[in-house]
């Protein structure tokens, strides 16, 4: 591709530390095009992850970059972004990172409209802390903590983010990187909250427990389900079952957060002058 | 997208042997080798990038030919 | 230009005229009493003077938030009880660990769990200490009326600011809700510290978490090129983690010493003593006033008694408690819990004084009497 992603990765701390095979490299590869594609301002962004093997994306980009505590990304960023708006701020998380212990955050931070943009590594589990399943985990699969077939229901984020309030919403996926960046690219330009799900693929932790194999075969499995989202739309429940859409699911236009709240500034500052 | 151009092992060190770039090339290229992916057949490489854009490690780049 | 002012407040009335005079541009919390009035003073003043409020969805949002602002540039706090300051507790390390300059306000409230709400408590002395997990400084002020309260968050947020620390502000519910007339300084007369910055030309040879001469390096603003990293892992001068031991020994070491090298600056008390005491009251937060009266009732009857304020609880005036031991018989160590601070009077002490406690942890305040008793009994 005619881009210079070097500028946008910290080349000394490379090769990342992910497995081979690993697909949250390649989210981190869409992330950087999109970026550069994007023209946004490399030196007035912040990026900003939690815990996990996601969570170590943040190390690897050449921006402001902050590694918080498990979850809790979207709490400071809410205070860069409130802080200063004028910076580009971007929060990567997983999906137990930001489904699970960070999921109420996710919530508020869609209701509230703020403009940033998450980007979810979701690996269906926890890969950082050797496989036990996450709320993204499908029923009936396999983790170190569910070795008799997980009972619970897994969420659907994108619809989770969508009836929170979030402004943009897409999903993305490991096999499909050229749209991948271009939904990033999307989502980063988007003035509002934008979240964006990417389905990454974890062999190690996730994929060999549950039958589905390597990296490659679990690649092929996704070529087997993804569905582009003007697609899925006109296919009837029956014919989606088990297939899982991409693309960008919603976007709207609506006031942004720091705006509204800049307002109130105005207005108070004005009300007070004419005093 | 595709540009006039053909694949490169730019970052050969970086590579983590996991044949990702192998499963999306639509034709024959690369090869896995013991500690590194190895171009096999260059002449067939039409420079789509799928193997750029999807190897996790920013190994590869497909470059102009007289590069 | 500016002069000074004559105010009825409250204690968190005086926390967030405290706050706003030190320039505090930022709020995130969440309600809870005996604190909500310290975010719904910071909701109407600081917009009206530039600054943000937000209201968050609990406190550890509040404490992230507070922390990310703090790295953009901002002067942050952030109000809570109890409860609330138990959720605070993790984000409060990671505040530790980056350096992020920060006011955490914790008007005590009786405990554990939902406790007595609206009852007074001095129960969080050794949270604000431990609460959060690992070896780690923090500083913790206490003030003991309304306008003390304003000159320690004027204190909070330069200390803060000086050695890029979170500082912890304790009030208890009747520091938090008494009304008392106080006189705001003129702005001008207020000493307010900022951040020391790295300059732009600094860029290329920058290292966020260098050792400096002093051990607290220049913290950049987010988005003015200087594209750093900060982690809750260890880390070398770089900010990135190693993994290697001796990074962790190097960053505790520098951690530790950035307060432990400057204790004077940091450790602010009060005394009254003529230095031939026999009896000593030490107390901290509203029951400095019981302990005041007390020791004022039992002079005029003639027994040699003095009262040391402390207003830094943490780090702990060792060196100070020390000496005292050394010349007096016995230091009595009011406190509305059962029995905290009174166990690093003993430390300290190390027997050369005989330490005794007047401890209440029902909700219900230690009266003049309650000390005057003790003070006689023990003599
Ligand atoms: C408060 C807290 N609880 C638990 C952990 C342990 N922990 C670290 S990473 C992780 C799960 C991460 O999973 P996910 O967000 O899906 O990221 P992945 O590793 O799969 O990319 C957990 C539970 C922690 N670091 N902090
Ligand atoms: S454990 Fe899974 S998610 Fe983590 S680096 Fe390895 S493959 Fe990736
Ligand atoms: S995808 Fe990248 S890391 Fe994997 S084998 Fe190919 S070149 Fe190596
Ligand atoms: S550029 Fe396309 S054809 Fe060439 S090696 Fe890569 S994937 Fe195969
Ligand atoms: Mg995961």
């Amino acid at each position: 591709m005619d881009v210079n992603i070097d500028k946008y990765l910290r080349q000394d701390k490379m090769p990342h530390i992910w497995c081979p095979g690993c697909g949250h490299g390649t989210v981190l590869g869409s992330f950087v095009r999109a970026f550069d594609q994007s023209g946004l301002d490399q030196e007035k962004t912040v990026v900003i992850s939690g815990i996990g093997c996601s969570g170590r994306a943040s190390g690897y980009l050449n921006f402001d970059t902050l590694h918080v505590t498990h979850g809790r990304a979207l709490t400071f960023a809410t205070g860069v972004k409130m802080a200063n708006p004028e910076l580009n701020v971007i929060v990567m998380t997983g999906d137990g990172d930001g489904a699970a212990i960070g999921g109420n955050h996710l919530i508020h931070s869609s209701r509230r409209n703020i403009d940033i943009t998450v980007v979810l590594f979701n690996n269906n589990i926890y890969g950082m802390t050797g496989g036990q399943f996450s709320p993204m985990t499908p029923t009936g699969d396999t983790a170190t903590t569910s070795p008799y077939g997980n009972i619970d229901q897994n969420f659907d984020l994108c619809e989770l983010a969508k009836s929170s309030g979030a402004t943009f919403v897409g999903r993305g996926a490991s096999y499909q990187p050229r749209k991948m960046i271009k939904l990033i690219k999307e989502g980063l330009l988007h003035k509002g909250f934008a979240f964006i799900e990417t389905l990454t693929q974890c062999p190690v932790n996730y994929g060999k427990r549950n039958m589905i194999g390597g990296a490659r075969d679990m690649l092929k499995w996704q070529d087997e389900h993804l569905v582009p989202d003007k697609k899925y739309e006109k296919m009837d429940p029956e014919e989606r079952e088990g297939l899982i859409s991409t693309g960008v699911l919603y976007q709207v236009s609506k006031e942004e957060y720091t705006d509204k709240y800049q307002q109130v500034i105005n207005n108070v500052m004005a009300g007070e002058s004419n005093e | 997208m595709a540009r006039k151009g053909k694949v490169k092992i730019a970052r050969p060190d970086w590579c983590k042997v996991c044949g990702i770039c192998i499963e999306v090339c639509p034709v024959e290229v690369l090869e896995l080798g013991n500690t590194r992916i190895q171009v096999a057949h260059l002449e067939n490489c039409i420079g789509c990038e799928n193997c750029e854009l999807s190897c996790p490690d920013f190994v590869l780049k497909v470059v102009e030919d007289d590069e | 230009m500016s002069k000074a002012k004559t105010l009825l407040l409250q204690g968190d009335e005086a926390v967030v005229e405290g706050g706003m005079a030190a320039g505090a541009d930022f709020f995130a919390g969440y309600p809870i009493t005996p604190a909500s009035e310290i975010a719904e003073g910071f909701a109407e003043q600081l917009p009206a003077n530039g600054g943000k409020f937000i209201q968050m969805e609990d406190e550890i949002a509040g404490m992230g938030c507070i922390v990310g602002a703090s790295l953009a540039g901002a002067k942050a706090i952030t109000a809570t009880s109890g409860p609330g300051f138990s959720l605070k507790q993790e984000n409060l390390g990671f505040a530790i660990m980056v350096e992020a300059p920060c006011v955490v306000v914790n008007v005590q409230r009786v405990g554990p769990s939902t406790g007595l709400p609206t009852s007074p408590s001095q129960g969080d002395i050794m949270q604000a200490k431990w609460g959060t997990h690992g070896d780690h400084p923090i500083i913790a002020l206490s003030p003991s009326s309304v306008s003390e309260t304003f000159d320690l968050t004027v204190t909070a947020f330069n200390l803060a600011e000086k050695y890029r620390i979170p500082v912890i502000l304790l009030l208890d519910e009747i520091v938090g809700h008494m009304r008392e007339k106080i006189t705001i300084p003129p702005a001008d007369e207020l000493e307010i510290v900022n951040r020391k910055k790295p300059k732009p030309e600094d860029k290329d040879n920058f290292y966020p978490y260098e050792e400096t001469e002093d051990l607290i390096p220049p913290m950049p603003d987010y988005g003015t090129g200087f594209k750093y990293h900060s982690t809750g892992l260890f880390h070398d001068k770089t900010g990135f983690p190693r993994g290697k031991t001796e990074d962790a020994k190097k960053l505790m070491d520098r951690l530790m010493g950035k307060i432990n090298n400057n204790l004077d600056d940091i450790i602010h008390l009060e005394d009254d003593l003529n230095g031939d005491e026999d009896v000593v009251v030490l107390a901290y937060g509203s029951t400095v006033r019981s302990a005041i009266s007390a020791v004022n009732q039992v002079r005029e009857e003639g027994i040699k008694a003095g009262w040391v304020k402390l207003k830094t609880i943490w780090p702990f005036a060792d060196d100070y408690v020390r000496k005292l031991a050394e010349k007096v018989d016995r230091i009595i160590v009011p406190e509305l819990n059962m029995g905290q601070l009174i166990g690093e009077v003993e430390r300290v002490a190390a027997g050369k004084a005989e330490v005794t406690g007047i401890n209440r942890y029902d909700g219900t305040l230690i009266t003049p009497a309650d000390v005057v008793a003790e003070i006689k009994g023990a003599l």
